[in-house]
């Protein structure tokens, strides 16, 4: 909830259009309840980016000291959920972000990164 | 109170109107649902029209509380019409994989009551009368007056 509103205000600051931003804060309210759902607690960090082409971006890391992720490679198929989710927040997070990136291991948690240019 | 204490649920003949005009959490969600199923029941309303144009995001989450109170209002013998999707939120939708399962949408409140009303039209002549009145005014009130 808090991600969200503060990952819509970056994006409006670095001159995103509308429909950016509301992409990046779905993507922003979809991998921090993960975070919160698989994990109890972690931590969203925002930063501006710069592509080497001079476009700016907006770059979000989601990370957690949890389990991690068995089976990376289910988890990112549409409608796979261990949980009680609709199995839409990783692969549709990945849709909505022009780069995507997930790490994940048992013992060091996981972190997903995602990057939107402008 | 709890954050869906915030959205109002108008009567306005036998249709629920749930203008949502805050961002929701995932528990103000929850509530809402929960809200608008004793709504149904105590009131015996035949249609829920959500208005959710001033929501600037709907996630999967959100996304699956509307499917879900769709399906619930059906069981109650209601229909749920979701209104006034901006643009940004419906491409957002789509892309994240969201199909809005069993709910009709509309642009805005006045095609979701005509949508309702027509339902309700086509089922039961005897509300024909009541439905007259959507046209002119909205109005809150309990039981519907000509079943008096």
């Amino acid at each position: 909830m808090v991600a969200r509103g503060e990952v819509r205000a970056m994006a409006v600051a670095l001159g995103f259009r509308l429909i950016d931003q509301t992409r990046l804060a779905t993507v922003a309210s979809e991998l921090a309840r993960n975070i919160i759902k698989y994990a109890g607690r972690g931590q969203v960090i925002a930063q501006p980016a710069r592509h080497a082409d001079g476009r700016t971006g907006l770059r979000l890391i989601f990370e957690d000291s949890g389990r991690g992720i068995p089976n990376i490679e289910a988890a990112m198929r549409d409608g796979f959920s261990t949980g009680r989710g609709l199995g839409q927040g990783l692969p549709g997070s990945r849709r909505l972000a022009h780069e995507f990136e997930i790490v994940s291991s048992p013992e060091r948690g996981t972190r997903v990164t995602v990057v939107r240019w402008i | 109170m709890n954050g869906s204490q915030r959205i109002p649920i108008l009567k306005v003949g036998r249709v629920l109107v749930v203008p949502v005009q805050v961002d929701m959490d995932d528990q103000t969600v929850i509530a809402l649902q929960e809200r608008i199923l004793s709504e149904l029941e105590r009131t015996g309303a035949r249609g829920v029209l959500i208005d959710i144009s001033l929501l600037e995001m709907v996630d999967s989450f959100i996304g699956r509380m509307l499917s879900d109170i769709a399906s619930m209002a059906r069981i109650m013998d209601a229909r749920t019409v979701v209104v006034g999707i901006q643009p940004a939120v419906a491409i957002t939708l789509v892309e994240l994989g969201l199909e809005l399962r069993g709910v009709d949408t509309v642009l805005n409140v006045d095609e979701g009551i005509k949508l309702l009303r027509d339902e309700f039209g086509a089922h039961d002549e005897a509300d024909d009368e009541e439905d007259d009145e959507l046209q002119g005014e909205l109005h809150t009130f309990g039981e519907p007056r000509h079943h008096a």
